[in-house]
């Protein structure tokens, strides 16, 4: 274990060398979130029930998630790969599966982090939780737990650079803004709502936001789905992965 | 344990209709330095991908002392060292960081200090490793391939694009290493540098063998004065001699 956190510590340390991933995933959120405070913070956004402070902290506090999920973790694995890192690191009595966890550690880190401002931010601007934090917090988790299995399941399939900025573009952009992420769903029509709701990303927002006005109803569907999102994109991820 | 530290059997690879290495079969002997002989696209990268269980053999066998790589890839690689071709690293690594990396991927691993200030980059260790010369890389990826303490350090092509000066150095510390008792397999299109460094060598062509043996016996058997010479001459190209 000594020997799994020297090598995330030399990770974390190169992760936070490469800023561009890093400032969005932790600057983007937290200045959407300024913006739609000013503006129209304490009124009600649509017939959620919710205000939109409310609303945008949760939704906000997941594009840590997304940007790691769709945009990190999948160009990480796809260079080391197309670099042949991982095609070294086979050549050691350590499996490369070990890079891969320290590097989607360093994704987990920049996503909590980004959560972690955001969620200063809010408690600044007036805003209190009313559902119960670690029942949150763990909904959060198993939101990114299956986002990543999905960004790892993509840096599995892809097998050239091309078809990963492909896919990633195919997947973060419309989950960044039509899951409710940055955008409150609250604002879209109704059919792109249901849309927005069918992704991924969207399942795990629509959950956040029950519990975090304390509506712990209806969680069985959307905590299966997330769950089996996790299971299998996991699988595929593993089943499919390649060192070259 | 007195077994060969690495023997290859009628190994045979082919890439579509191409056969790559063909029947090749040869032993490295422990404590030995052993270069595989040939120009660019011989099958010499091929051959070190298919011992390491880097691919997958069409037909024959490759054991690392006594093991098949692929099979028991935790063990070989405990006790085996490897520089491949053109290794790059993660951007924005320093020099430092790498060997933290590489030694934490074994269970005893050697003082890497000592292996920089050995190979002369002591002073580079904050240094990024993208910042450093073609030399100074090549030098480190041999760093990395002795950091884990190996028996035998596998080294494909490693002093391809170096100038004189930063190739002279490899080989100087190369012989270091040999006159400790590694066991030394490299592939090498250098003449000189086979002469200098290899106790034996085997010259391949399109993944065949045309000579094996000590550099006296093969020089000695095409009827040659020099390595070279007698390379061209297994390779049938006795017009240039």
């Amino acid at each position: 274990m000594k020997r799994f956190w020297r090598m995330y510590g030399v990770e974390q340390r190169i992760f936070l060398r490469s800023p561009d991933v890093l400032l969005f995933c932790l600057a983007m959120p937290l200045v959407v979130f300024i913006v739609i405070t000013m503006i129209t913070g304490w009124k009600n956004a649509a017939d959620s029930g919710l205000t939109y402070l409310q609303s945008s902290y949760v939704s906000l506090s997941t594009v840590g998630i997304c940007c790691s999920a769709f945009m990190s973790i999948p160009i990480t694995v796809v260079e080391l790969r197309s670099q042949g890192i991982l095609r070294r690191m086979y050549c050691s009595p350590c499996s490369p599966a070990r890079l891969l966890a320290c590097d989607t550690i360093c994704s987990g880190v920049t996503a909590a982090l980004s959560c972690l401002i955001l969620t200063v931010a809010a408690l600044i601007a007036g805003y209190r939780m009313e559902g119960s934090v670690p029942a949150y917090i763990a909904v959060w988790l198993l939101t990114m737990i299956s986002m990543f299995s999905i960004g790892l399941m993509v840096a599995s399939l892809c097998r050239s650079t091309k078809s990963m900025n492909v896919a990633t573009s195919l997947l973060y952009f419309p989950m960044l803004l039509f899951s409710g992420a940055t955008i409150p769903a609250e604002v879209f029509p109704a059919p792109m709502r249901a849309a927005a709701g069918w992704m991924p990303l969207g399942v795990g927002i629509r959950l956040l936001k029950s519990v975090s006005v304390g509506c712990y109803d209806n969680m069985a569907a959307p905590l299966i789905t997330l769950a089996v999102i996790t299971a299998v994109c996991g699988a595929v991820a593993v089943k499919a992965f390649r060192w070259e | 344990m007195n077994g060969p530290a690495v023997s290859v059997r009628e190994l045979t690879k082919s890439f579509g209709n191409r056969k790559v290495v063909d029947g090749l079969s040869f032993d490295v002997q422990r404590g030995e330095v052993f270069a595989l002989l040939g120009h660019n696209g011989a099958g010499k990268s091929t051959t070190i991908d298919l011992i390491l269980g880097l691919k997958t053999a069409d037909g024959g066998s490759a054991e690392i002392l006594g093991m098949d790589a692929a099979k028991n890839r935790r063990r070989v690689f405990e006790r085996v060292g490897v520089q491949l071709q053109n290794s790059r690293y993660q951007p924005n690594i320093r020099v430092e960081e790498a060997c933290i990396e590489y030694a934490s991927l074994y269970a005893e691993p050697a003082d890497y200090p000592k292996l920089l200030e050995q190979f002369g980059l002591s002073g580079l260790r904050k240094n990024f490793v993208s910042k450093l010369s073609g030399g100074e890389r090549q030098k480190l990826s041999v760093v990395l391939a002795l950091i884990g303490n190996p028996e035998i350090v596998f080294l494909d092509e490693l002093t391809t694009g170096l100038d004189v000066v930063a190739r002279r150095e490899v080989w100087r510390t190369l012989k270091q290493l040999k006159d400790r008792g590694l066991t030394i397999f490299l592939t090498t299109h250098y003449m000189e540098e086979a002469e200098a460094l290899c106790d034996r060598v085997c010259i391949i062509r399109e993944g065949k063998k045309l000579a094996e043996g000590s550099i006296d016996e093969v020089v000695a058997a095409a009827g040659q004065k020099k390595l070279e010479d007698a390379y061209l001459f297994f390779r049938g190209e006795e017009e240039l001699l």
